[in-house]
């Protein structure tokens, strides 16, 4: 029988680093918006909004761990991806510009930084939504295993 | 044990933002310290509008915006500051217009300049805000309605605004509010020194720490 609550130290230790991603990429975009006082435009709220509900949600499913947490979370670090690609593509001119959603205020295009030269934020908002949905997909295979 | 290390990476997590936020505001600080020092003209172009005595030894630089709220609000407290030390303090304008719109504004007071009204029509500007620039129904042309009480001769403003001296001004001032990252107005700045955390007692405190070191 597939027991939800089943406890392996891997297992936690994968969803723990899932959320330790989430809460350092929340942080550093509160880092950004309010130390840096960087505007976020419209493309990085829709991000944030997958983001920011990861942090708990994922902290919720470590105490006692429940594997069940992926079937919630999965689904918002896959959109927060697919947002967070688009707006890599935006970024890098790869899509059009007159396909850009924003209209007046902060430009999605805008560039605040750029480390290394090419790593933007919504860069490192797609390192991050990539690993945070690896990290649940790994997980989500290795508890539906248990399964039987 | 899950629960230790679970709450020693928000700990450290927490520790590692305020750490950074701190080493941040200090570093920016110190730069705009050291470009006040060098007096850099990114603090003060040609064409900025200074009020009170050039020899002051302290300047408040304000980036502001006709149409901001916040900026009609500082002020009347601005000017209270310098009245109560006369001759010690000067302050520039800049210009960081954020608003929508808020170019023809600045164009409005540069164009008054020209008529030797520009602060008269500041303050017009200023006190008529609400009926112009509210947020839920912003009526820029109504700020029209009360620039002739100034004494402003309109149809030469309305030639002299269009002048595009007064967008490369806009542009200047647009461009050094970037570089010293003032995105919000009113953006402060005592002798170079960045008003932060933003409130009006951090101002006072501000102008008066400058006017203790410098008289």
């Amino acid at each position: 029988m597939f027991d939800r609550y089943r406890t392996s130290d891997i297992d936690w230790a994968i969803l723990l680093a899932a959320w330790g991603i989430a809460a350092a990429s929340a942080l550093g975009s509160i880092f950004f918006s309010h130390v840096m006082a960087f505007a976020p435009c419209v493309l990085c709220w829709y991000q944030r909004i997958c983001l920011f509900p990861l942090v708990v949600i994922l902290a919720r499913g470590l105490f006692p761990f429940d594997a069940v947490v992926v079937k919630y979370a999965l689904p918002l670090a896959v959109l927060g991806w697919g947002v967070a690609l688009y707006h890599s593509l935006l970024y890098s001119g790869l899509i059009s510009k007159n396909l850009q959603p924003c209209t007046q205020g902060v430009s999605c295009t805008e560039k605040y930084i750029e480390f290394f030269g090419f790593v933007s934020i919504p860069l490192l908002s797609l390192l991050c939504f990539t690993l945070i949905a690896a990290l649940l997909i790994i997980l989500k295979k290795r508890t539906t295993s248990n399964e039987i | 044990m899950k629960y230790k290390i679970f709450a020693g990476i928000c700990l450290l997590l927490i520790a590692i933002f305020v750490g950074t936020s701190y080493y941040y505001k200090k570093e920016q600080a110190q730069m705009y310290g050291q470009l006040a020092r060098n007096s850099d003209p990114v603090f003060v172009r040609d064409h900025s509008r200074i009020l009170g005595s050039p020899d002051a030894r302290v300047t408040i630089v304000e980036f502001m915006d006709p149409a901001c709220e916040t900026c009609a609000l500082f002020s009347p407290l601005v000017k209270q500051v310098m009245a109560a030390n006369p001759g010690r303090i000067k302050l520039v304008i800049r210009y960081a217009p954020f608003h929508d719109g808020a170019d023809t504004f600045v164009k409005i007071l540069e164009a008054a300049g020209k008529q030797g009204k520009y602060w008269e029509t500041l303050d017009a500007m200023f006190m008529s805000q609400p009926h112009w620039a509210s947020h839920h129904n912003p009526q820029p042309e109504r700020v029209w309605e009360f620039l002739p009480a100034v004494g402003l001769d309109m149809a030469r403003l309305k030639t002299d605004m269009n002048d595009p001296e007064f967008a490369r001004r806009i542009s200047q001032d647009v461009a050094d509010a970037a570089t010293l990252n003032v995105r919000k107005t009113p953006g402060f700045f005592v002798n170079g020194r960045p008003l932060e955390p933003f409130s009006r007692q951090n101002l006072i405190n501000l102008i008066n720490e400058e006017l203790k070191t410098q008289y």
